[in-house]
C-alpha cells in the first residue's frame, strides 16, 4: 500500500495525451491493457486510477479522437477495445509537439538559473 | 479544431441526458471485463483464483466512485438537475391546476397584449419610414393664421424651391381624382399629381420602365403616368409590357413609362392608383399664387437640421409676402420631419395604447407575484423538510426559480401566441380607408423587433419572479421554521408585502379605468356633437362629372338639374341637393373674403366654402337664423348671392344684421360681389372634433364645379337607396364616375376621427376590464390567504367573545382601507395620466369627477366584493376546531 501513495498522480492534461499515445503504439486496446502500458511505460512510476482513465477514455470518444468497439481479447475475454481516428491521430500529432516544445522551453528557463549573477 | 472538438463533446452529452440507463450496463460490463483481464494476468503470474480477484478489486479502486465519475463525464450534470427540477416543476404546477391556470392566463394576457400593441408602435413609430435616408425627408408646406401648416401655391413653390438654401431637392403632390376610361365603363380613381423629382426625393425608383425625367412636369412634356403595383396588377393583370401603353383618365391618352415597386406607398398621398406629372393647368388654381392645392416633400442638405430648414423657409416666405402683399399676406412657411406628416396624428393614441397594455402587464406580473408569495409561504414546511434532508440552498433556490421560468415561459409562449391573433385580428378590424392612410401597418408580423420586445418584458417578469420568493425562502431559518407552529412572524411578514401589492394592483387598475372611462365619454360627446343638422336618413354619392364631356357652366347646371330631378322623383327620396364639399368632411378648401364698404388691411379673411344647390339647407335640416335659403332662381343668370354662417355673422357683424351687405374677393372684383341673403346655423363642416370655421354658401349655379356630392334625405331605409342613387346617375351618362356611395350615419361613424376615438376607447376599455378582473382576482387571494393564516387568531379572538359581525368586519376592514389606500393613489396617477393624453379626449377634462367617482366606486364595490367571500368564511370559523388544529 505504502509503495502505492509514492506513485505520482497522473496530470489530467497529460493523461489524454498518454492515451492517445499508447493507442497509436500498441493498437486497437482496452481499457486494462491501456492503463497497463502507462504504467508499465512509466517504469511503474506512475499510479492510474480507473475512476480517472474511464472518464477520460469517455470524453476522448465524446470528442471524437477514439473510437471503440466489442472484441475478443488475446485469451479469449471480451473487451471493449479502443482504437485510433483520423482526427485522434492529428490531435496526437499536434499535442506531442505541443508538449514538446513546452517541456523544451521550461528546460530552458530551469537550465538558466545558474547564469543569473 | 478544439473548439469544435468540445462542441461534439457537448452535443454528445447533451443528448445523453435523454436515453436512460441503457450506457450504464455497458459500462458495468466495461469494468467487468477489464477485471477479469486483470485477474486473469494476475493468475498467470501465479496467484490463486481468490487471490488474484481479491488483488486486482484492490487495484481497481472503488467501483461505485468510477461509476459515478463516468455518469458525470457521461452527461451533463448540471443539465440534468436542471431537467429534474424542471420535471419537479412542472409536476408542481401540475399538482395546483388552479393556480397554473390562472397565472398562466394572467400573464398570458399582460404579456400578449403588451406584445401586440407593441408590434403597432413599431410598425408606426419605430420602423423607419421605407425611403431612402428617411431621416432626411421633410414635409414642407405654407402656414396659417386659421388653420397652420396649410397647403403651397404652385407659383410659391416654384419660388420656394429657387431661393431656398437648405434643399437638396423639393418636390410637390396633390391629391385628384380622375376618370378611368376602360373598355368596361368608367371608374373613378384617385390620382397623385407630382412634381418631376418626386420620387427622386424619396429615393425610390421604379421596378419598371422610368421615372420622370426633369421637366416632365412642364405642361410643355407629353402626357405621361406611373401606376402603382397595385393598379398594375388590378388594371393591367400585372402584364410585361405595359410599358409604354396608353390609358386614357378622364378623356386624356397617357402614355405609361413605369411602375412602381410593390412596396412602395406613400400614406399621404391615400390610395393613390397613378401618378401624373404635375403639368399647370393654364387658368385653373394652379397658377393662382392664392390657390393654395400642394403639399411639399424635401430633402434636407447635409447637416441642415430642421430648425434650420424651418428659419430658411420663414425667411423665404417673408420675402415673398413683401414682394406679392395681395396674395402672399399672412403665408408663413411649414416644415417638419416626413415621418410626422405620416405618424404625428397616431403617435399620442399608440403611445396611449402602449401604457395601457404595459399597465395590464404589470398589474398581471404583480397579481402573479402575489399568487407565487402565497404558494411559497404554504409551502414552507416542505422546503425546511427538504433542506434538513440535505438539499443545498442553490439547489432550493435554483427550484424556485426553474419553477418561475416555467410559469412564465409557458406563459410567454402563450402570450405570444395570443399576440399574434391580436395582431391579426386589430389589423383586420381597421378599415380600408384607415389602412390606406396608415400603409405602415399593412404587412404587421412578429418582426425581431417585436420579438425582442417579447424577450424584454418576459425577462423583466422572470427577474421579479425569481426575485419574489427569494424574499420569502425560510432558508437561513430551516429550523425554525421546521418546528414553526405559530405564524406570527410569517404572517406580519406576508401581510406587508401582500398589501403593498394590492395597493399597486388596485391604484393602476383605477389609471385603466379611469383612462377608459374619459375615452368612453371622450367618444360618447364625440357622436353625440351638435352637428346642427340631421344626419339621419341622409343617403350620399359622389360624382365627377369630366370636364371634356360637360366643358360649359351651362351644360353642367343642365345636368345637374337633371340628376336632381331624376332623383328626386325617386320612391322614398324627401328632398336631393348637390353639394361641393358634404358636411363632417373637414375644415378646409376655403375663400378670402373681403366687406364691401369697409377698410382693408389686406389681412385675409379665411372662411370656409362651399357651393351648394338650392334644396340644401333644406335636405340637411339646418336652421335658417335669419334671411332666406337659395331659391331656383339663384343661377348664373341672376345676382350673385351668398348665406353665411352664424361663426361668421358673430365674428365680422357684431351687433348688426348682415343681410343685405356685400361680400366679394380680396380685390373686391365686380364679378365677385355677392349679397347676403341669409344666416344659417353653424353646420359642422370639419371632422366631428374640429371647431367651427366662418362659412359661405354659395350657390353651385352661380360658381360650378365638376366635382360634387349628391345628398338625398329619403324616408326607409338611406342605405337600401345607394345603388339606386348610383344606377340613376349611370343611366343619365355613363361618363360620369360615381364613388363613395354611403350613409351619412356610416360616414360619420366610421370617420377617422371617430374611428380613432372608437379604438382607443374599445382598447383601453377591455384593458380596464382586464384590469379590474385581475385586482378583484388578486384582492380576493390576497384577502382569502391572509384569512386562512389567521385562522387561529380568529379562534381565539371569538373565543374570548367576539361576535361573527365583528370578525366580518375585521376582515372587510383590512380590505376596504387597502381598497382606499389603493385608489387614492389610483385617482391621483389617474388625473396625472389622463392630463398626459388629453389629446385623446374630447369635450371631456382630464379630471372629469363622473369619471372618477365612477371608477373608484366600481373598484371599491368590486373589492369589497371580493373580500366578501373570504370575511364570510372568517365569520364562519368554528374557534373550538380552531384552536385545536394548529
Amino acid at each position: 500500500m505504502s509503495e502505492m501513495t509514492e506513485r505520482t498522480d497522473i496530470w489530467q492534461g497529460t493523461l489524454a495525451l498518454m492515451i492517445l499515445k499508447t493507442i497509436e503504439t500498441m493498437g486497437p486496446q482496452h481499457g486494462y491493457g491501456i492503463a497497463r502500458r502507462i504504467e508499465q511505460t512509466s517504469g511503474d512510476r506512475l499510479s492510474l486510477n480507473y475512476g480517472t482513465l474511464y472518464p477520460a477514455l469517455l470524453k476522448l470518444e465524446q470528442e471524437g479522437a477514439i473510437a471503440s468497439e466489442w472484441g475478443v481479447s488475446e485469451n479469449n475475454r471480451k473487451a471493449k477495445f479502443y482504437k485510433l481516428t483520423r482526427t485522434g491521430r492529428r490531435q496526437l500529432e499536434k499535442e506531442a509537439r505541443n508538449w514538446q516544445e513546452t517541456t523544451a522551453i521550461l528546460n530552458l528557463f530551469l537550465a538558466s538559473k545558474g547564469e543569473q549573477a | 479544431m478544439s473548439l469544435l472538438r468540445s462542441l461534439r463533446a457537448f452535443l454528445i452529452r447533451l443528448s445523453a441526458i435523454f436515453p436512460g440507463r441503457q450506457s450504464d450496463t455497458a459500462f458495468s460490463e466495461e469494468m467487468r471485463s477489464n477485471l477479469q483481464l486483470h485477474i486473469d494476468d494476475l493468475m498467470r503470474s501465479g496467484m490463486t483464483e481468490k487471490q488474484a480477484r481479491r488483488e486486482a478489486a484492490l487495484r481497481f479502486g472503488g467501483i461505485e466512485q468510477t461509476h459515478q465519475r463516468y455518469r458525470e463525464r457521461q452527461t451533463l450534470p448540471a443539465f440534468d438537475n436542471l431537467l429534474q427540477d424542471l420535471r419537479f416543476a412542472l409536476r408542481q404546477l401540475r399538482r395546483t391546476p388552479g393556480f397554473s391556470i390562472i397565472a398562466t392566463i394572467m400573464l398570458a394576457s399582460g404579456i400578449g397584449s403588451s406584445v401586440a400593441i407593441f408590434a403597432f408602435v413599431d410598425a408606426a413609430l419605430i420602423k423607419p419610414l421605407p425611403y431612402h435616408d428617411p431621416a432626411t425627408l421633410a414635409g414642407v408646406t405654407e402656414s396659417v393664421k386659421l388653420m397652420g401648416p396649410a397647403n403651397l401655391s404652385y407659383p410659391d413653390y416654384l419660388d420656394w424651391k429657387q431661393r431656398n438654401h437648405s434643399f437638396r431637392s423639393l418636390d410637390i403632390f396633390t391629391n385628384s381624382g380622375r376618370l378611368l376610361n376602360l373598355p368596361s365603363g368608367t371608374v373613378p380613381v384617385s390620382i397623385l399629381r407630382v412634381s418631376d423629382g418626386f420620387f427622386r426625393t424619396l429615393g425610390i425608383a421604379p421596378m419598371l420602365g422610368r421615372d420622370f425625367y426633369p421637366g416632365e412636369d412642364l405642361p410643355s412634356a407629353g402626357n405621361t403616368v406611373i401606376l402603382s403595383y397595385d393598379s398594375w396588377q388590378k388594371w393591367f393583370q400585372g402584364r410585361a409590357d405595359i410599358i409604354g401603353q396608353k390609358i386614357t383618365l378622364s378623356g386624356i391618352p397617357q402614355t405609361i413609362i413605369g411602375v412602381m415597386p410593390e412596396t412602395f406607398d406613400f400614406a399621404p398621398g391615400g390610395s393613390a392608383e397613378f401618378w401624373l406629372p404635375f403639368h399647370a393647368v393654364k387658368g385653373s388654381c394652379d397658377l393662382n399664387r392664392s390657390c393654395h392645392s400642394l403639399y411639399g416633400i424635401a430633402r434636407l442638405k447635409d447637416g441642415i437640421t430642421f430648425a434650420a430648414a424651418l428659419a430658411d423657409m420663414k425667411d423665404v416666405a417673408a420675402e415673398l409676402e413683401r414682394e406679392y402683399p395681395g396674395s402672399n399676406r399672412g403665408q408663413g412657411a411649414f416644415v417638419q420631419p416626413l415621418s410626422e406628416d405620416i405618424v404625428g396624428d397616431v403617435r399620442p393614441i399608440l403611445l396611449t395604447l402602449l401604457a395601457g397594455a404595459m399597465l395590464l402587464f404589470i398589474i398581471a406580473c404583480v397579481n402573479v407575484a402575489s399568487l407565487l408569495l402565497v404558494r411559497s409561504e404554504s409551502r414552507r414546511k416542505e422546503i425546511a423538510v427538504r433542506g434538513a434532508l440535505g438539499a443545498s440552498r442553490g439547489r432550493l433556490l435554483m427550484q424556485f426559480f426553474i419553477e418561475s421560468v416555467t410559469l412564465v415561459t409557458i406563459g410567454a409562449g402563450l402570450g405570444i401566441c395570443l399576440a399574434a391573433v391580436m395582431m391579426h385580428l386589430l389589423s383586420h378590424l381597421i378599415p380600408k380607408f384607415m389602412l390606406s392612410r396608415m400603409p405602415y401597418l399593412i404587412g404587421l408580423s412578429l418582426n425581431p423587433h417585436v420579438l425582442l420586445f417579447a424577450a424584454g418584458i418576459t425577462l423583466a417578469a422572470l427577474i421579479l419572479f425569481a426575485v419574489t420568493p427569494l424574499l420569502r425562502l425560510p432558508i437561513g431559518s430551516l429550523r425554525d421554521s421546521l418546528a414553526e407552529s405559530s405564524r406570527g412572524s410569517g404572517t406580519l411578514f406576508w401581510r406587508r408585502i401582500g398589501a403593498n401589492m394590492i395597493v399597486i394592483e388596485l391604484a393602476i387598475a383605477v389609471v385603466l379605468l379611469v383612462g377608459a372611462g374619459l375615452l368612453c365619454k371622450s367618444f360618447y360627446r364625440l357622436l353625440h356633437v351638435d352637428l346642427k343638422y340631421q344626419p339621419d336618413h341622409l343617403a350620399m354619392v359622389s360624382v365627377m362629372v369630366p370636364e371634356s364631356l360637360y366643358p360649359k357652366d351651362d351644360d353642367l347646371t343642365r345636368l345637374q338639374h337633371q340628376i336632381l330631378t331624376h332623383v328626386t322623383a325617386l320612391p322614398g327620396v324627401e328632398s336631393a341637393a348637390l353639394f361641393s364639399l358634404p358636411p363632417s368632411s373637414y375644415n378646409g378648401n376655403t375663400d378670402w373674403i373681403r366687406f364691401v364698404g369697409r377698410p382693408y388691411n389686406g389681412e385675409h379673411n379665411e372662411v370656409n366654402l362651399r357651393e351648394i344647390t338650392t334644396d340644401a339647407m333644406k335636405t340637411l335640416q339646418a336652421k335658417l337664423l335669419s334671411g332666406r335659403f337659395f331659391t331656383e332662381t339663384d343661377d348664373a343668370a341672376h345676382p350673385k348671392v351668398v348665406i353665411i354662417n352664424q361663426a361668421l355673422a358673430r365674428q365680422y357683424y357684431p351687433g348688426q344684421d348682415p343681410i343685405g351687405q356685400r361680400i366679394g374677393d380680396d380685390g373686391l372684383s365686380p364679378g365677385s360681389i355677392k349679397e347676403i341673403v341669409g344666416v344659417v346655423d353653424d353646420i359642422k363642416e370639419g371632422s366631428l372634433d374640429s371647431s367651427i370655421w366662418p362659412a359661405v354658401y354659395y350657390p353651385l349655379y352661380q360658381s360650378q364645379e365638376h366635382y360634387f356630392t349628391l345628398m338625398v334625405r329619403t324616408h326607409p331605409s338611406e342605405d337600401a337607396i345607394l345603388p339606386t342613387l348610383v344606377s340613376t346617375i349611370n343611366h343619365l351618362d355613363p361618363g360620369i364616375g360615381t364613388a363613395d356611395p354611403i350613409s351619412m350615419n356610416r360616414r360619420i361613424h366610421e370617420s377617422p376621427t371617430a374611428y380613432l376615438h372608437r379604438s382607443s376607447a374599445w382598447l383601453i376599455g377591455s384593458f380596464a376590464t382586464l384590469a379590474l378582473l385581475l385586482g378583484v382576482i388578486g384582492i380576493y387571494g390576497v384577502i382569502a390567504y391572509s384569512v386562512s393564516q389567521r385562522t387561529r387568531e380568529i379562534g381565539i379572538r371569538m373565543a374570548l367573545g367576539a361576535q361573527r359581525n365583528t370578525v366580518c368586519q375585521l376582515i372587510l376592514r383590512e380590505a376596504g382601507t387597502l381598497a382606499i389606500i389603493g385608489i387614492t393613489f389610483g385617482l391621483a396617477s389617474a388625473v396625472g395620466a389622463a392630463i398626459l393624453m388629453r389629446k385623446l379626449l374630447f369635450a371631456t377634462a382630464a379630471w372629469d369627477a363622473t369619471t372618477l367617482v365612477a371608477a373608484a366606486l366600481l373598484l371599491g364595490a368590486s373589492a369589497m366584493l371580493a373580500s366578501w367571500f373570504p370575511a364570510l368564511r372568517a365569520a364562519r370559523v368554528n374557534p373550538v376546531e380552531a384552536l385545536r388544529t394548529e
